[in-house]
């Protein structure tokens, strides 16, 4: 009994891992217990030393204090930012707004709903803010012209997790703590994908109006406000207006080294910070230079780019690192806040007890993420100790299919778990099991060599034992790939919170329109959860896709760029060789590898591994 | 057993106002990161102290450790609830008084038993940060075993309560339940 307790410990404490988290106590403290259990079981068994529990203090200060503390700092950011955002108004603001503008096109609301999202997404990391303006602003107008019921459900859910992807994004922030990646490359790699969500989700509505039209009416004449007497709505005049600032935004950053990411968002804060006076000069000329409807749409677009500009650009800038970014976005919300409350002279937009509810629930979600963090360390400090991750590492590395076998298998798993797991424990209990595994399959499986030529990212060793230099853009790919399948999470009913928060926002008994007076029927639970079931495979596509497409997570380098990798992230594109075929690279002086993790190859996982997750042990 | 549920509710006011107060620290340490970030860029790298980075993780510390044992009383604290919720009523007590007995208790227990050494070994040393201008750990290690203790005794509260609900002494203030509870995440 001993001894198979002895050769076992590691399948065992999974096993009973899943039977303490399944009885339902807070999974932080059931965490805990087991690894405390297994503790006392193995000190029993003679396999640790008495003291080996004595490690477990550090391991909580481990949360605290260094790159981890500093990294999680931006949890209470987020979350506070988003629920400011979400009592003030803002949203409601910009649904409106953006729903007359797309108002008469065919699915136009549902189009304004995924922009929105999109615009919400990149302002904060906070999937309920969005979910719940949305649902209470737009679902109503939805039903009223006649939206199928499903398909308006499923929008909002969707387009609201679009802020687990866009950066910035807790989800990304805390796969980039737990993979060991910077946050800001992680941002970089999941701009892309996010945007290409956003645009499938538009896509599927496309398609839908094309198949039902009557799924997805247009709002009809009457319902459109700021008509001007000749019946026009001045959208020449805002078509006007936004092509001049953009262009004068484009000529504006001609000069600027910023690419990608910083580009779009720098371009686009430039825009409406043009577009800006002019319309404030028309109003307040009276004179009307502009239309009533190109003056709405820049100033609501005004307060998300200035937010967006808070958090992202002052990253991209160098101001700020992306924990601050995260707090200048929460001060920037309350500043809004504050000038909102004063223009409409509405002391609900922001006060004091909405403050103290912001802080005392930002409080509380801050305690359940650290305490399950807390948990899986007390977890992970036993597990390490009877080399659980190596178990784990030997079980995924011996699986066949090599790389794409791995992340086909990776993936399924946390789809499948993500039906009664949320992203947190995702994050916390899976990522770091999976982590070793990963990096070894990166480091030397042959369709990663190959793609890493692919891509001009280093290579050492010839032959058959060829392996990547550094693994690190692989991590932050999987890391993207991870983040877009978690994004199911929010949406696999029953569990979904996107779901349950559009469940509680959306009337669920027969009600009188406010407008038509008509009896509209509510919506019902079933149809929330088979409106999610198209975009929950739009999800699996996008997955899919990065897996055969990693050019959109990987940026190609050329060797001189790769030498600097290390320190440099944007180097002038001018300045840079040719990339030469993928044959010639060579290995460079000094590998640019930041985190020291050299994993062994392919099928001998029981060697030495360097890893830094692995807690110091105690003999 | 009212003894006992007054000894409860003295655990739970202090809990309670421990962690309001200690949720004030979120906007504080707002305030101190973006304050750190301008004053970096307008001061330099003058202004790039670490003792800025450490008071950070000092407040955001206080305030997850501290609004912990809250969290708890208010049943924040996220469950897997997808077979607990098909049971009854009473197997769910059941579960709750296990988990606080076996798991909550415990695993505070042995926390405290190992973090006071910990945190009094810091004080002694006058242990400095391993950071350039960093500050003094002992504040920040001394909040591990505050928290627990706490903790500790949000758990022994919980214990009482649930007893009391299980002989029909207390009504349950909330059914046991993840789904109700918009998590803002």
């Amino acid at each position: 009994m001993a001894s198979f307790l002895a050769a076992n410990m590691a399948p065992l404490m999974f096993v009973a891992l899943i039977a303490f988290l399944l009885l339902g106590y807070p999974i932080a403290f059931s965490l805990g217990a087991v690894g405390i259990v297994f503790a006392g079981i193995g000190i029993e068994l003679g396999l640790f030393h008495p003291d080996f529990l004595q490690a477990l203090p550090d391991r909580i200060y481990g949360v605290m204090s260094g790159e981890t503390g500093t990294t999680l700092l931006a949890v209470p950011f987020f979350t506070f930012m988003g629920l400011i955002l979400e009592r003030s108004g803002m949203a409601e603001d910009l649904l409106e707004t953006v729903g007359q503008l797309f108002g008469t096109v065919r699915g136009g609301l549902a189009y304004a709903v995924i922009f929105v999202g999109a615009l919400l997404a990149a302002t904060t990391g906070v999937v309920a803010a969005s979910v719940i303006s949305m649902g209470l602003i737009s679902l109503p107008i939805m039903l009223r012209y006649g939206y199928d019921r499903r398909l308006a459900a499923g929008v909002i859910a969707a387009s609201g997790t679009l802020a687990q992807i866009i950066p910035p994004s807790l989800v990304l922030i805390i796969l980039a703590d737990q993979l060991g990646r910077p946050v800001h490359l992680m941002y970089r790699a999941a701009f892309t994908p996010g945007l290409l969500l956003a645009a499938l989700y538009a896509v599927f509505v496309f398609a839908v109006t094309i198949l039902k039209p009557n799924a997805a009416p247009g709002l009809p004449w009457n319902a459109i406000a700021d008509r001007k007497p000749d019946g026009s709505r001045g959208l020449v005049s805002l078509a006007v207006l936004a092509l001049v600032c953009l262009v004068l935004a484009l000529l504006l950053m001609r000069d600027s080294n910023a690419a990608g990411p910083d580009y779009v968002v720098m371009t686009m804060a430039a825009a409406v910070g043009l577009a800006f006076p002019v319309a404030l000069a028309s109003e307040l000329s009276g004179r009307r230079l502009l239309s009533k409807l190109a003056t709405r749409v820049t100033f609501v677009m005004v307060p998300p780019l200035f937010l967006i500009f808070l958090v992202l650009g002052t990253i991209f800038i160098g101001l700020a690192t992306p924990t601050q970014g995260g707090a200048m976005g929460a001060l920037g919300a309350l500043a809004l806040a504050a000038i909102k409350r004063r223009i409409d002279a509405n002391p609900a937009r922001l006060n004091w007890e909405m403050v103290r509810q912001a802080v005392e629930q930002t409080a509380k979600l801050s305690a359940f993420v650290m305490f399950i963090l807390i948990g899986a360390r007390i977890f992970s400090l036993t597990f390490y100790g009877v080399d659980g991750h190596r178990w784990v590492e030997h079980l995924l590395i011996s699986l066949p299919g090599g790389m794409y076998g791995f992340l086909i298998l990776v993936n399924l798993a946390v789809f499948l778990l993500a039906f009664f797991l949320d992203f947190f424990e995702l994050s916390f209990i899976i990522v770091p099991l999976i982590k070793p595994a990963a990096e070894a399959i990166f480091h030397s499986a042959p369709e990663a060599v190959a793609l890493a030529k692919s891509f001009g990212l280093a290579v050492a060793g010839s032959g058959a034992a060829e392996s990547v230099v550094d693994t690190g853009p692989f991590m932050v790919w999987l890391g993207v790939l991870l983040a877009v399948n978690m994004q199911t999470s929010f949406m696999h009913p029953p569990f979904g919170f996107a779901l349950m928060f559009l469940r509680s926002v959306a009337p669920t008994e027969p009600y009188k329109d406010r407008l038509s007076g008509r009896e509209t029927a509510g919506v019902s639970t079933g149809q929330i959860y088979w409106g999610a079931v198209p975009f929950v495979c739009i999800q699996l596509i996008m997955v899919a896709l990065l897996v055969l497409v990693p050019g959109l997570v990987f940026e190609r380098k050329s060797i001189a760029a790769d030498a600097s990798s290390g320190l440099a992230t944007s180097v002038p594109i001018s300045t840079v060789p040719p990339t030469g075929s993928a044959g010639e690279l060579s290995i460079p002086g000094t590998p640019p590898a930041m985190e020291g993790a050299i994993p062994l190859p392919a099928g001998t996982p029981t060697g030495p591994t360097l890893n830094f997750s692995v807690p110091p042990k105690i003999e | 057993m009212e003894r006992l549920l007054a000894f409860s509710r003295a655990i739970d006011a202090l809990t309670t106002a421990i962690g309001r107060a200690a949720a004030w620290l979120v906007l504080v340490v707002c305030i101190v990161a973006a304050g750190h970030a301008i004053a970096g860029k307008v001061w330099g790298a003058g202004a790039h102290s670490n003792a800025w980075t450490e008071i950070q993780w000092l407040m955001y510390s206080a305030v997850f450790l501290l609004a912990a044992p809250w969290t708890l009383l208010s049943n924040e604290h996220i469950r897997i609830d997808i077979l607990n919720q098909r049971l009854s009523k009473s197997t769910r007590d059941i579960i709750d008084i296990a988990g606080h007995v076996l798991f909550l208790i415990p695993v505070a227990l042995i926390v405290l038993w190992t973090s006071i050494p910990f945190a009094m070994t810091s004080f002694a040393q006058a242990e400095g940060s391993s950071n350039f201008g960093g500050l003094p750990q002992w504040p920040l290690k001394s909040l591990i075993p505050l928290s627990f203790v706490l903790l500790l005794a949000q758990g022994v509260s919980e214990l009482i309560k649930r007893v009391a609900i299980v002989r029909g002494k207390l009504s349950d203030p909330a059914a046991v339940r993840r789904s109700a509870i918009p998590h803002d995440i």
